[in-house]
This record gives C-alpha cells, structure tokens and sequence, in this order.
C-alpha cells in the first residue's frame, strides 16, 4: 500500500477514526505521518509527558504553611527555584523535598492519596532514622511523666533518652 | 559478558514456565533510588553522572551483591548505536526513556537480565527485576535484596515523611513500581476487556501498552502495574496488584473455556489460519504478526493445536521488533523490507521447531 498523502513511500501508519459512528481509515508513511499528526489529532511519538502534567497541577496548588515568599525559594543544593519546579515537574535533588515540603503535599496528596511513607527504610542508614523516631517518642514521655511527677520512672527514660543519643553520636 | 552477547542473547524472562505462564508473560519489579546529597540525574552535567556511575558501580562490585546475585556486566547505554540502545528496549531491559541520546546511562546487569540497575535513568538508580510468568514476590525478594545490599555501601537520598526522594513526585516513597503482563485474547474477543480495564483504575492500577507508557496495547498483551508509590508500604501494593492479576487469570481463564464450549470449531479455524499464516506468509507487519502470534498462543494454551513452545513466542515477540530485526539482519531496513524479513524470521523459527 503507498501513502494517501505523497503517493510515494510505502505506508506504514494506519489511522482508524472513529467519529460519531463513521469510520474512516487513513494510510500514511513515517514522514508524512510525522508532517500531520497535529491536524490528525495523534501523537506520532507519544510525547505526552507526566512532568508537564504534574507541571500544570502544580500551578492551582494553594500553598500550605508559610504564605508563599513564592518565585524566591530556592534550593541551597542543588540551586533549583520553585518556579524551574514548576516548568520542570521534577525535583532537582533530595534537599528540594525539605525545601518546598509545603507545596508538595497538597500536590502528594492528589497523586498518592496520603503523604507518610509506609514502607521500607534502609537497613544501614535508616537505623538513626528508628533511634530517631524513638527518641521522639521517649521525649514526650519524658515530659508527661514529669507533669506527672513520677520522677523515680523520668530519671530511667531519661537515662534512655541519654544512651539512644550516645549512640546516634557515635 | 560482553554487551554484545546480551544484545544477542536470550532473557530469562523468555522462558516461558512458572505460575499462570499460559496467561501471565512477566513479572517485574523495579525500585526508584537516589544517592544522598547530589543532584538528580537531569540536573547534571557529565561529569556529575559519571560521578554517580562510578558510585554505583563500585557498590555494585563490592562483596554483597555481587555475592549474593552474581557479577553485574556494566555496559556504557551512552555509548551503544542507537539500534543497540533500542534492542535492549526491545527486550525490556532498559527503558525507553534510557534509551535516549545523552551522556552517562548505563546498564549493570546480570548474565540472564533477570537482574538489571539503570544508571542515569529519570533517578540516579532503577533496580529491576525482571522475571518469567507470576512471580510478583519473588521479583520483589530479589529487587529488594540486590537494593539492601547496594546500600551497605552508598548513602541514599531518604527521609521519614516522604521515604525514598525521586525525581518525579509520582515515584516518591518506596519507589516501587510493579507490574505485570498478562495476554489476555478470551477477553478481548469475548468484548469483557473494557470493563475489566476501566475496573482496574477504579483500584489504582494502571494499564499500559507491551512497552509502558504510552505505548498501545498490541497483540492482546497488557501490563497491569500500581500508580501509588507513597502511603502503601511494599507488601501492601505488591499484595494488591497480585489479587487484582488473579481475579484478572479467572476471568480470562473462564472466557478462555467460555469460547472453547460455544464455538469450538470457528476458535480452531481461527487458530490454525493463524498458525498457517505465520508459518507461510512472506510479508508481515508488526501488527499483523503480533496479532497472530496471540491466536497461536492461544490456540496452544487451548490445545487446539501443538508443536510450539511458548517459549519459541516469547523470543518472537522480541525478534519480531524493528530494531531486534535490523540488529540480527545487521543492516538498517525500510518499513517494507522488515516486513519481508519479519516473515521470514517467523517462518524459520516455527518450521524448525514443529515436530
């Protein structure tokens, strides 16, 4: 079969369009194909990009937390602005997700449904993350049990608190 | 292992046996991470990349993996032909996006492509798991070992809240993307398939083409993965996409028997033409190809005819694609000559293995 379009190459893209009930069936070769995709309404390449997608989210996000010093935050790593986030779609480095957290979440949110990590931790670096998080949680309990004034039970989880931050020191 | 034998050579994925392999072609599991404190990969120059590659590859030698996985190949993905950089796509080694021109990509991968970590990919690290037939689990086993093991030696990008830090925001978490791809020709031709696909989004999940994103579903082939990355923890998402894939396997496996009781005989004629036309014909498109070999595979799964290995269809769906054509053929070809020589790849691969 020869291309509809030159009625020289040999085609190789068929498009079938259906539009309300009619059907009509086109045959092209790769160049012209590529010449009238936008007339044709398809995408010869797929170029349809989930950054811009995220981009053009981003943009209706109302902003959480500190009312936006907006365009001016920037990463101190990776020098990557919110607004280059917004054209991008991609962060730039992992400082980017402390950076514009209050942005991100809403847009999190949307796409995941929830915004706390669930899963895995590394297994070697992830150890001060749990003595992390433990620490947290003996400090709180610190602190009630002084409201509380159980001290002989304080002085035994301060004595924790001490060794957990011994070894996260070391 | 040289680059060129993995070019060449055949993929575990292929080998067509395990759980539900008569419906489920491949599991795969890969994992999204970032090495702490650098740039991602599209912010960096090359010499930032090869910054990263020699990181990564230096983990990737040392003691744990390569103890417990085998030695990892590194091939320079930057510096392959394009028609080579294809071909691994092709074989689903790497993905598109990896295959694109730019410095710094490449491939540590082990002997049977079951193993494989994208470097320089949207994120610094993609460890993939590729394997035969449903084996979700196992796929995230070793995905997950080969990632614990790269981790005694690097540092990665990771915070409580947000878990492992990628790129895209669509990755973020535990940065596990799974998926599955299934054959599915009873619910297509029993016109089923639209409401189990719009079923799927409904339990984000989404539905892709042979190749990923946006790439068109051919041959009745569908790759089922997750959407949600961060909340869910691993066993969860991984739990749900396999219950989904199940429900998927009855369904299919109940249309399968529905045609074989109602129209025996006009699924045989249908399967046996195919059959004759891929063993006969001397022109075929991708599609036409790709179209038939589901019927055949079909009609094997069915019983309705015998003689070829699933695995001989599972090589094909590979060496049927233009860059696997060009690259076994060595030369580049017009659209009209692959065709030619789709037929005769075809042709040769089911005469020689009839019984």
């Amino acid at each position: 079969m020869v291309c509809q379009e030159c009625k020289q190459k040999p085609a190789s893209v068929h498009i079938t369009q259906i539009i309300n009930n009619d059907k009509t069936k086109i045959s092209l070769c790769e160049d012209c194909a590529r010449a009238y995709q936008h007339q044709l309404g398809f995408n010869f390449e797929p170029n349809f990009s989930i950054h811009k997608f995220l981009a053009n989210l981003l943009d209706h996000e109302p902003v959480v937390g500190k009312p936006a010093r907006a365009s001016g935050e920037q990463c101190p790593q990776c020098g990557l602005t919110y607004s280059q986030f917004g054209q991008l779609g991609r962060l730039g480095c992992d400082r980017c997700y402390q950076v514009f957290a209050g942005r991100l979440e809403p847009l999190l949110r949307r796409i995941h449904g929830g915004f706390a990590h669930g899963g895995k931790v590394p297994r070697r670096t992830g150890g001060a993350i749990r003595v992390k998080q433990e620490l947290r949680r003996l400090k709180a309990e610190l602190q009630q049990l002084v409201a509380q004034e159980e001290f002989e039970r304080a002085a035994k989880v301060r004595d924790t608190i001490r060794q957990l931050e011994q070894q996260l020191q070391a | 292992m040289a680059a060129h034998d993995l070019i060449t050579g055949q993929c575990r994925w292929m080998e067509g046996s395990g759980p539900h392999a008569e419906i489920v072609i491949t599991s795969r599991v890969r994992l999204a991470r970032n090495l702490a404190g650098r740039p991602f990969p599209h912010l960096l120059d090359d010499k930032g990349k090869q910054g990263v590659l020699a990181a990564v590859a230096s983990a990737a030698g040392a003691g744990a993996v390569a103890q417990r996985y085998g030695k990892l190949t590194a091939i320079q993905v930057s510096e392959l032909p394009a028609l080579d950089r294809q071909i691994l796509v092709e074989k689903h080694l790497i993905s598109p996006q990896h295959a694109q021109p730019g410095g710094g990509k490449a491939l540590l991968v082990n002997g049977d492509g079951s193993i494989g970590i994208m470097v320089n990919e949207e994120d610094h690290l993609r460890i993939q798991c590729l394997l035969p037939a449903l084996q979700l689990h196992e796929a995230w086993r070793t995905a997950t070992g080969v990632d614990d093991a790269l981790e005694e030696t690097l540092d990665y990008a990771f915070d409580e809240k947000h878990g492992f830090l990628t790129a895209c925001p669509t990755n973020v978490g535990t940065g596990l993307r799974a998926s599955v791809m299934v054959h599915l020709p009873g619910l297509v031709m029993t016109k089923q398939i639209g409401r189990v696909l719009s079923a799927l989004s409904q339990v984000g999940l989404a539905v892709r083409g042979f190749y990923g994103e946006g790439t068109e579903a051919v041959g009745n082939l569908f790759q089922v993965s997750n959407q949600i990355t961060l909340g869910q923890g691993e066993e969860e998402i991984l739990g749900n996409l396999s219950a989904v894939v199940k429900q998927i396997i009855d369904q299919e496996r109940s249309a399968r028997e529905a045609l074989v009781r109602e129209a025996r005989v006009q699924l045989a004629d249908r399967v046996g033409r195919a059959y004759g036309t891929l063993q006969n014909a001397h022109i075929l498109n991708s599609q036409e190809a790709l179209a038939l070999m589901s019927e055949l595979r079909l009609g094997l799964d069915l019983k309705l005819v015998k003689g070829v290995d699933t695995r001989v269809l599972n090589e094909l769906l590979v060496a049927i694609q233009p860059a696997s054509l060009q690259g076994a053929a060595g030369r580049e070809m017009q659209p009209f000559e692959r065709d030619v020589h789709r037929a005769q790849v075809v042709r040769n691969r089911l005469v020689t293995i009839q019984s």
